[in-house]
């Protein structure tokens, strides 16, 4: 045991050198934001599996990659990207190896014409914004236990920043793409989005290489719903297939308002993504959804926690994994239901598909509930395709491979037809199409 | 309808089937050539359905004796989709529903492939829209089945027109149509039975599997077999499906028995 917290403390005080690349903020706050984390990094050490929230994912190789984030970024034409560009309406933040990359990026004000709407980066906004910012930023994303998001917060700096004033509803969606262009780096993403009351907004974090290399993505996202503010939230992570990727996203919601979201894992050698959903305030409701479609010998780790704290909550989870090769998919989802959460309405779904005799899957859902007139339902299955829907399709001249395909194509679809923003969805259907053809 | 000197499209000597070690086929002989429409009758459980899985392929059937020719080929060589693609083609008694699978993409791929097999030209999604609906109209399906995941939540009858739907695209050499007058009112009994009809040419054949006289109205056999305890144990025309209707299948039985005694 000592051991290795010795050799992890080495491996954090070593990332954390990379620190000395950022400018210090005018921002007194801002400074011992980022002083207080890397003090907790001192404290923590990297999670192995004898902890039990990492029980079976085995990260030990991400200690190995002493990675700093990008000494020279990259510059990229347009035209390189723009396959990843979301047609036709959206406003875009580009992060190139987590730097913002304004060329890339739409300009607001300006395009959204609502010049009180704040869609920006982090970093060039936080004086202007001090005062909205203070009581979020950090605040959400516990980093007090949680190692990865406190070296995120260490390095807190470039990033996206939406604010979304009272009563207003952004008519686009707020597309956020983070392109990985170099190999052997880290990258520090974040996202603070600020719902304020009867807002509206759909905003896709997006994560995608033009690599194939190593590298390690650690991405915070904090988002704030105010009274009757609704969030669509899609997250897609479709990083390089030798890439790690370790997200956290803490999501706290005031009353009457609705949070619904749609994260799907494709990429990745090694993911995880920790989702933390609040329902602080009286009749909030929530959707969670996610599809984690890997193979080779890929593993794709979500934790969520649906934490209902005041009365009238709803919330509902479909989870779906579909795991080929010798590919790992983890799912564990709590569903919290506190003392004073009374007439709670929680539905919870884990749904499995193994694709080959080696694949594996751990499914664990975890009901903490402390409030007696609450209704909770969870189920889980793991199974096989259907033989006899294969051999109804086989009956009809396809072959055993089309047939197979078509059907774990459904089995994903279902999952990916919830995504309310078209082109995101095609483009989606059509990566799953081909994912589910290659073998 | 018989024709002189037409080909024998299936053959059928003595065959037999188990399921999980049991015994259903017992020993069936069937000749169907281009052309006719056979009827085969009998009891629930007198393996009418087993037959049927076991001509289309499905793998929870074994095969332990006998032989079936289907155009002079050995039918066993071939797996399930190179039945269906040489045209074989079965309506499930209890078609499979397959939530998330759209029908029109179900239909347009199935489509294809038996076309592209064929050597014909497959059709877009704009060209299969077209084609589709003009098949749908004549079994008088709504063109809303096309959005719907294939028969997810179909009631029993829509399912058996959808059945018939796959028929009338794929053009099959030999269809067999199990149990398709069941959950069909009268009208839609007169409907399907109108598109069974309108496929049928000189060149193809339907065994039509049924236990009730009913459908033979519409769609008239020019061979009714009786099965029971899986085999064939009496053949004839039109007239027997309606000597069943009247008296039963106990008759039938007793008459075997006693040919097989004398
Ligand atoms: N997959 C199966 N597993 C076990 N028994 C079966 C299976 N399929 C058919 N059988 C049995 O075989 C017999 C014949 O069934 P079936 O072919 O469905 O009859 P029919 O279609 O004439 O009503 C029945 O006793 C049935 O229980
Ligand atoms: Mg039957």
């Amino acid at each position: 045991m000592s051991m290795s917290v010795a050799t992890t403390s080495g491996y954090l005080e070593n990332l954390l050198q990379g620190r000395s690349q950022l400018p210090a903020s005018p921002l007194a706050w801002f400074n011992r934001l980022r002083a207080d984390a890397v003090e907790r990094v001192g404290m923590l050490r990297v999670p192995t599996t004898r902890d039990e929230e990492w029980r079976f994912t085995d990260i030990s190789l991400l200690t190995t990659l002493q990675f700093q984030p990008v000494h020279t970024t990259s510059h990229l034409q347009a035209a390189e990207v723009e396959h990843f560009y979301l047609e036709p309406a959206t406003i875009r933040l580009v992060f190139i190896d987590g730097v913002y990359a304004p060329q890339l990026s739409t300009q607001v004000p300006g395009v959204a014409g609502d010049s009180d709407i704040v869609i920006t980066n982090l970093s060039a906004a936080v004086s202007a914004h001090a005062t909205t910012l203070e009581p979020h930023l950090g605040r959400h994303a516990e980093f007090r236990n949680n190692v990865f998001t406190a070296i995120n917060t260490a390095f807190l700096h470039d990033g996206a920043l939406i604010i979304v004033p009272r009563n207003v509803a952004v008519d686009v969606p707020v597309h956020l793409l983070f392109i990985a262009t170099q190999k052997e780096v880290a990258s520090y993403p974040r996202c603070l989005l600020i719902a304020e009351s009867g807002s509206a907004v759909t905003v896709i974090e997006d994560y995608v290489a033009l690599q194939q290399g190593v590298y390690v993505t650690n991405a915070v996202a904090e988002i704030a719903l105010a009274d009757n503010a609704r969030v669509n939230h899609i997250r897609v992570q479709r990083d390089s297939g030798q890439a790690f990727h370790i997200a956290d996203c803490a999501v706290s919601l005031a009353q009457a308002s609705r949070y619904q979201s749609t994260s799907i894992a494709l990429g990745a050698r090694i993911s995880r993504y920790n989702l933390n959903v609040q329902l602080a305030g009286e009749g909030a409701e929530c959707t969670v959804d996610g599809l984690a479609l890997i193979a080779e010998r890929q593993l794709a780790d979500t934790h969520t926690c649906i934490d209902h704290i005041k009365p009238h909550g709803t919330s509902r989870q479909l989870h779906k994994c579909i795991v080929d090769g010798a590919a790992h998919a983890v799912f564990n989802g709590k569903i919290m239901v506190r003392p004073g959460a009374q007439l709670t309405d929680s539905a919870q779904s884990s749904r499995n598909l193994l694709l080959s005799g080696r694949a594996h899957i751990d499914t664990k859902p975890q009901l903490e509930i402390f409030a007696d007139d609450v209704k909770c339902a969870h189920g889980a299955t793991v199974g096989q395709l259907d033989s006899e829907e294969v051999f109804y399709l086989k009956s009809r001249g396809l072959s055993e491979m089309t047939a197979r395909n078509l059907l774990t194509y459904a089995f994903g679809a279902e999952i990916i037809e919830r995504i309310p923003v078209a082109s995101l969805k095609h483009q989606l259907e059509q990566t799953v199409l081909e994912q589910t053809q290659r073998n | 309808m018989i024709y002189q000197n037409s080909k024998p499209l299936l053959e059928v000597r003595g065959l037999r089937a188990t399921v999980n070690g049991i015994e259903i086929l017992k020993g069936i002989d069937l000749t169907v050539r281009s052309g006719e429409v056979h009827a085969i009758m009998g009891t629930n459980g007198s393996g009418k359905s087993t037959f049927a899985k076991v001509l289309a392929g499905h793998s929870a059937y074994e095969v332990t004796g006998g032989t079936v020719m289907f155009e002079g080929k050995n039918l066993f060589e071939l797996a399930p989709e190179e039945r269906a693609r040489a045209g074989v083609f079965l309506a499930f008694q209890y078609p499979i529903e397959i939530p998330g699978v759209a029908n029109n993409q179900f239909l347009r791929l199935t489509y294809n492939t038996v076309q592209a097999q064929r050597g014909k030209d497959e059709l877009d999604p704009l060209e299969f829209d077209d084609f589709v609906r003009e098949k749908m109209k004549m079994l008088e399906m709504s063109p809303d089945f096309l959005d719907r995941s294939v028969n997810a939540g179909f009631s029993g009858g829509e399912k058996k027109r959808n059945e018939i739907l796959q028929m009338a695209l794929l053009e099959p050499r030999l269809a067999i149509l199990d149990e398709t007058d069941s959950g069909l009112d009268i009208d839609a009994l007169r409907i399907v039975a109108n598109g069974v009809n309108q496929l049928a040419t000189k060149d193809n054949a339907i065994i039509l599997v049924t236990h009730y006289q009913r459908l033979l109205n519409y769609i008239v056999p020019d061979y009714v077999h009786v099965m029971e305890s899986g085999r064939i144990i009496k053949t004839g025309g039109k007239q027997l499906a309606l000597d069943l209707e009247t008296h039963g299948y106990d008759w039938v039985s007793i008459e075997q028995r006693a040919a097989a005694g004398a």
